[in-house]
């Protein structure tokens, strides 16, 4: 059948181009026996236009009984088939989340909880007492113990633990939970790996996070969201516009001598009115909160992905989002009469045993960039770990000269270290550091002392470096009319450089929570929505504020109650995704809506020359399509408004194709494959559906 | 000079002096809907009226103050033509009946001007000057007035308040409708219309008959009958009778006066938004509508010719006066129709099937290109915030129209708006063909008779007021239900479009990003024209397919 070249071709996949998996037969056929429970009057009156459907329906059913003859057994099989397959639609959009669902609800399992009843900070020996974690309410305290599953959502407030998230998260790796900070959360369901933890339970019995997922995949707490409303009163009234034309068509048709029977009128009703968007709308819908999930996104509301569509301004957080987590070192730049090698060789001795990332990246720049090899000198040395007190890191080697030490660190610290052994900091050296400040790098001083006297040898510069690919990204959301703002701890110098390098427009330096506050409260004070990712406690004000606010999974409880979203694999990066497919959602319902008025066109062509005809001959010149005789072109009509829901079933689920754009190109776009595509392509279905259609006795 | 030539000339001339109008107009129009300056006359109407020309009113106060004030208007006119007979320079002619004095009422209160009566038979010079033609001038000052809330509603912010009635109906009296109207009667009658209170006279024809022919304050009441979009002539014949349409000039002059108004509002609407490029995009779809459909009327009536004696007048001439010609009468057919006016110089009966369904055709686009006074504009911006809201879906952001959301309230009332006249033309026609009693009215069968009632219907709910003739509508029934029309048809869209304005009011602003649909391009000029054609062809392609689709396809 012509109708499945509506389905637009298949694109060479863009590396972060919004897709979701399509949908299988054995999916559609699964959702059928839900598509017909649907058919209870009671479920399709919430929409009006398959409500306008069903009662059509049943009026060709009744005037089929009354009357019988092939047309209208075929026309009444029909318009049943259409409503079967709007509610289809619905069903497969929702199945999809059911079985997610399913799984999710394996994981919570009859879990018994170990409650501590008296427990106070500092506590040892608090009485245990074994209860269903069904019945854990606000304040109550846990113990988990390595093997046991977390009975419920809470903030560990004694200990630390590796947690297998994998429940929730899908990812396999161990996370480590602590008391303090933001890393205190943890989830009902998931598994503590090693150690104990004493756990206080934040959330109530049976609003868990898990019950919440379930609930939102499930789409029992789908609400219509404003858009959807707002859409669905332009589609009822257009249903009415339509009805009424039908319904006055009567009289005006019988003072032709052309007086139409149930069935046409009932047929020419479901033809007109919007049936597939109407079909299609709901679907829409649960399809776009069910392509976050895949990206293992929950939005709490339908309306957080539709005001992620029309966010103006991102606020991104520097560390993780635009730059790599970490600095990594870029570049030695030795002073007085040192040389690059030998300052190379203090830095990788210094760093050899330095774990954390920054250090790590200078003994690689070391290695790589200069040569430097482990000789076995920083055997036998000592480490010196890095303190916030000291804020320096270092060695120190034993000797027959009386030893040798390294330090690297801070610029203050380490010539306060210097001058304590008697040497001094030159100038050379405050001009490196301001220099390398300015550019937004990190200087961190090397000294060494050998004997007695200290001496500065150089500089590391150390660079945030800027994720592959993120100008690219930013000049893409210029063009669809984003601003993006940078968020960083960083000093403005720092900021302004990285902003530059990272392309984008705007940045808040040494930003406290109050700042970003205050940032987001003026940008809505503009009419703009703001969207921003948080995890700690004292981003809940904001994430609440913002009108997108995705908590990392990672953060705290109150973070993750605030915002209207949640990432399950915590990265940032991730509201650019969001963002898009919000926009997807509802570029999807624009284009079917748009798609199922043009077809409109088509189907007047086909069935008004068929209805009247026999009255006045001229009007058989508007049968351009040239249909074999007026009961099949009726029946084609009907047939092909039918078949299209079906074969845009997986187009509403994948939601059609997004590419960032001004949106001035993307109306061109749509424009041209919906409307335009829209008119033509029923006239080519309608034209092949009778071509068969008219081989069917008693439609000839 | 031959006809082609004349006609392309006639057009082109039309065309610039409304170019030329623009921008003058527009902005004037902006100035006096924006300026917080009373003249001393408009004070001394306030005082008069117990108003306060300084307070702000909520959509609802202002939709108060509309309906009352139409609602007062009907029952006096009702009242003037029942009782004409008691007053002066009644020309001896009996009261109206109550059925046809309510629907001259509403007729004239609605800015439609239908006319169920001959007016040198039955109307009197009093009731004609201080009856329908002071209707003439505020029932477009209405339509301006409602459009500046809507204008309003964009441009204002956070606020409950879209302006105050009686403020704008004064001052588009008084500084718009009035010193024009002045103008343009002395051009009328330097061009020789009539101007006089003569009762009938009595001349003998050349045949031997008796004729009586009827002067009367012809000129001043024609400027205004165009201007505002009314359309109500002073003779029966309308813009065809020789005193009230004398030469070709005077038929430009009242083609141009229909116009101006309508056409230069987009400019207002450009200036009161701060950004002329949207009323450019308003405009042009405005033009390219009424070019499009001048256009067809006279190539139909050029060339759709079956008759020996119709190509022997070079087209379709029956119907249609001598000294206007073809393109004459296809100009100020297109126009009328177009623009709720409804005044006619030929009988749109007698077109050929494809201009008369053009005609009907233009009428149910809604009144848009470029509509009423007023009520022109609030009808296509309408249409537009239909256009925005599912282009702008397509953009991948929740719709908005210059800066302000298109929500469920706002779909609400727009989707009301476009639903109520359709409802009333269908229901009104399909009601009247399922009486045998109103079936036996039209004086033509066939798809041909069908039209005639399809026309009535259709002019009187979008407020158009011209008849395709061919239908006695003269009866109870008929001056019922197309007064009915009129009435609904009139003031059940304007509640919707000040329920939207306060609705956008109320609203803070969306800034407009690289994101936002730009309303001011030809692509949305495409988009909007197209939507417009789309939403009103589906509507209404099965009744038109049953009349001039039926008559004219062979």
């Amino acid at each position: 059948m012509s109708t499945t070249t509506v389905q637009p071709p298949a694109e060479p996949a863009a590396p972060h181009r919004v897709s979701a998996g399509g949908i299988g037969p054995g999916q559609l056929l699964a959702s059928v026996p839900e598509a017909c429970r649907k058919l209870d009057p009671r479920v399709m009156a919430k929409n009006p236009v398959m409500f306008v459907v069903e009662v059509g329906a049943v009026l060709t059913t009744l005037s089929a009984v009354k009357d019988p003859s092939v047309f209208a057994w075929v026309i009444t099989a029909w318009l049943w088939l259409t409503t079967v397959f709007a509610n289809l639609a619905e069903a497969v959009a929702e199945g999809r989340g059911k079985a997610q669902a399913d799984t999710l609800r394996r994981t919570r399992t009859d879990t018994v909880a170990r409650r501590l009843t008296d427990w106070r900070p500092g506590a040892t020996g608090v009485a245990e007492q074994e209860v269903a974690a069904a019945t854990l309410t606000l304040g109550d305290h846990v113990v988990v113990e390595a093997g046991q599953v977390v009975p419920g959502d809470g903030d560990v407030v004694e200990g630390v633990a590796s947690v297998d998230e994998s429940a929730i998260t899908g990812e396999s790796a161990p996370v480590i939970r602590e008391s303090g900070g933001d890393r205190s959360a943890v989830t009902g369901g998931t598994k503590v790996l090693s150690d104990r933890i004493v756990v206080k339970i934040t959330s109530r019995p049976g609003e868990t996070f898990i019950d919440r997922m379930i609930a939102l995949v499930e789409g029992a707490a789908r609400q219509k969201t404003p858009n959807e409303i707002a859409l669905n009163i332009l589609l009822a009234s257009l249903t009415v516009v339509f009805l009424i034309a039908v319904v006055t068509l009567q009289p005006f048709a019988i003072f032709a001598g052309a007086g139409q029977s149930i069935v046409v009128l009932a047929a020419l009703v479901v033809a007109l009115i919007p049936t597939t968007i109407g079909a299609l709308l709901s679907a829409i819908g649960i399809a776009g909160m069910d392509r976050l999930v895949q990206r293992n996104v929950l939005a709490m509301s339908g309306r957080a992905v539709e005001a992620a569509g029309d966010v103006n301004t991102l606020l991104l957080d520097k560390t993780g989002t635009i730059t790599l987590g970490n600095r990594q070192a870029a570049q030695f730049l030795p002073v007085g009469a040192v040389g690059d090698g030998e300052l190379a060789a203090a830095a990788h001795l210094s760093s050899l045993a330095d774990e954390t990332p920054e250090g790590r990246s200078i003994v690689v720049l070391a290695q790589e960039r200069y040569g430097v090899r482990g000789d076995g000198s920083a055997d036998g040395g000592e480490f010196v770990p890095f303190t916030a007190q000291t804020r320096m890191s270092g060695v120190d080697l034993p000797s027959a000269d009386g030893g040798r030490q390294v330090r690297k660190g801070a610029a203050a610290s380490v010539a306060a270290w210097v001058a304590e052994h008697g040497g001094a900091t030159g100038t050379q050296v405050t001009d490196i550091v301001a220099r390398v400040s300015a550019a937004g790098g990190t200087p961190l001083v090397v000294a060494e002392r050998r004997g007695g006297t200290a001496r500065v040898l150089g500089v590391i510069h150390l660079k945030d470096v800027v994720k592959p690919g993120m100008r690219e990204r930013f000049d893409e959301l210029r063009r669809m009319g984003i601003k993006t703002v940078m968020i960083t701890g960083d000093n403005p110098l720092t900021a302004k450089a990285i902003a530059e390098e990272a392309g984008v427009d705007d940045f808040l330096a040494e930003a406290t929570p109050e700042d970003k506050m205050a940032l987001i409260k003026k940008e809505q004070e503009g009419g703009k929505l703001v969207a921003m990712t948080g995890d700690g406690t004292n981003d809940a004000p904001a994430l609440a504020q913002a009108d997108v606010g995705v908590a990392m999974n990672t953060g705290t409880s109150a973070a993750k109650e605030a915002g209207n979203m949640v990432d399950l694999d915590s990265d940032p990066t991730k509201l650019i995704e969001i963002v898009e497919i919000g926009k997807q959602l509802l570029i999807t319902r624009g284009a079917l809506t748009t798609f199922s008025i043009a077809n409109d066109v088509a189907k007047y062509f086909a069935i008004i020359p068929a209805m009247f005809a026999s009255a006045y001959p001229g009007l058989d010149r508007l049968n351009v399509m040239g249909l074999h005789s007026p009961a099949s072109a009726i029946t084609s009509a009907i047939i092909f408004n039918a078949l299209i829901i079906v074969v845009l079933i997986p187009l509403a689920l994948r939601g059609v194709r997004y590419r960032p754009a001004s949106a001035a190109a993307l109306l061109n776009r749509n424009i041209w494959v919906y409307g335009a595509g829209g008119l033509v392509l029923p006239f080519a279905g309608i034209k092949l559906i009778d071509l068969v259609v008219q081989f069917i006795p008693g439609l000839r | 000079m031959n006809d082609t030539l004349a006609g392309w000339l006639q057009v082109l001339a039309l065309i610039a002096v409304l170019a030329a109008s623009y921008r003058p107009l527009g902005d004037y129009l902006a100035h006096l809907l924006t300026t917080g300056k009373h003249l001393r006359a408009e004070r001394f109407v306030y005082r008069l009226a117990g108003v306060d020309g300084d307070a702000d009113q909520k959509w609802s106060v202002y939709l108060r103050g509309v309906l009352a004030f139409s609602a007062v208007s009907v029952v006096f006119l009702y009242g003037f033509l029942r009782l004409q007979h008691h007053l002066m320079l009644s020309l001896g002619f009996p009261g109206i009946g109550p059925g046809q004095s309510f629907n001259t009422a509403a007729s004239f209160v609605t800015n439609t001007n239908w006319q169920s009566y001959s007016g040198e038979s039955a109307m009197g010079h009093l009731v004609q000057m201080s009856g329908l033609a002071v209707q003439n001038f505020v029932s477009a000052a209405v339509g301006i007035a409602v459009v500046a809330t809507l204008i309003r509603g964009f441009t204002r912010n956070r606020t409950d308040r879209v302006g105050n009635f009686w403020v704008d109906l004064t001052r588009v009296v008084w500084r718009l409708l009035l010193p024009l109207c002045v103008v343009f009667a002395i051009v009328f009658v330097a061009s020789g219309m009539v101007e006089n209170f003569h009762a009938v006279h009595t001349v003998t024809t050349i045949a031997g008959q008796h004729q009586g022919i009827t002067g009367g304050p012809v000129a001043s009441q024609e400027a205004v009958k165009e201007l505002g979009t009314n359309g109500g002539g002073f003779y029966n014949a309308n813009s065809a009778h020789p005193f009230e349409n004398p030469n070709p000039f005077t038929n430009l002059v009242e083609i141009y006066l229909m116009l101006v108004i309508g056409f230069s509002l987009p400019r207002t609407f450009g200036a009161m938004v701060g950004d002329h490029r949207q009323g450019y995009a308003i405009v042009a779809v405005m033009g390219l509508i009424w070019a499009a459909s001048v256009a067809l009327i006279t190539v139909n009536e050029l060339h759709s010719v079956s008759s020996s004696a119709g190509h022997l007048a070079g087209g379709m001439m029956e119907g249609k006066e001598q000294r206007f010609g073809i393109w004459g009468s296809a100009l100020f057919a297109a126009s009328t129709t177009l623009t709720s006016t409804g005044a006619v110089n030929s009988f749109h009966d007698s077109f050929s099937p494809g201009g008369g369904g053009m005609t009907i055709f233009n009428m149910m686009l809604g009144e848009i290109a470029p509509g009423g006074t007023g009520s022109g504009l609030y009808g296509i911006l309408i249409l537009a915030v239909v256009a925005v809201f599912v282009a702008g879906l397509m953009v991948g952001r929740t719709p908005e129209y210059l800066g302000k959301k298109l929500g469920g309230r706002e779909m609400k009332f727009a989707s009301l708006y476009i639903l109520t006249t359709p409802a009333i033309v269908l229901i009104g026609a399909g009601v009247a063909m399922s009486l045998p009693g109103e079936r036996a009215s039209m004086l033509n069968s066939g798809p041909h008779g069908f039209s005639e009632v399809l026309y009535a219907f259709t002019s009187a709910a979008n407020n158009n007021g011209s008849a395709f003739a061919g239908i006695g509508v003269n009866t109870d029934w008929y001056n019922t239900a197309l007064g009915l029309a009129m009435l609904f048809g009139r003031f059940l869209p304007m509640i919707f479009v000040l329920a939207l304005a306060g609705s956008l009011a109320h609203q803070q602003p969306v800034p407009v990003t690289a994101g936002t649909l730009p309303t001011h391009r030809p692509q949305f000029v495409g988009l909007l024209t197209g939507v417009v054609l789309i939403v009103v062809g589906l509507t209404y392609f099965p009744a038109l397919a049953l009349g001039p689709l039926a008559e004219g396809l062979h």
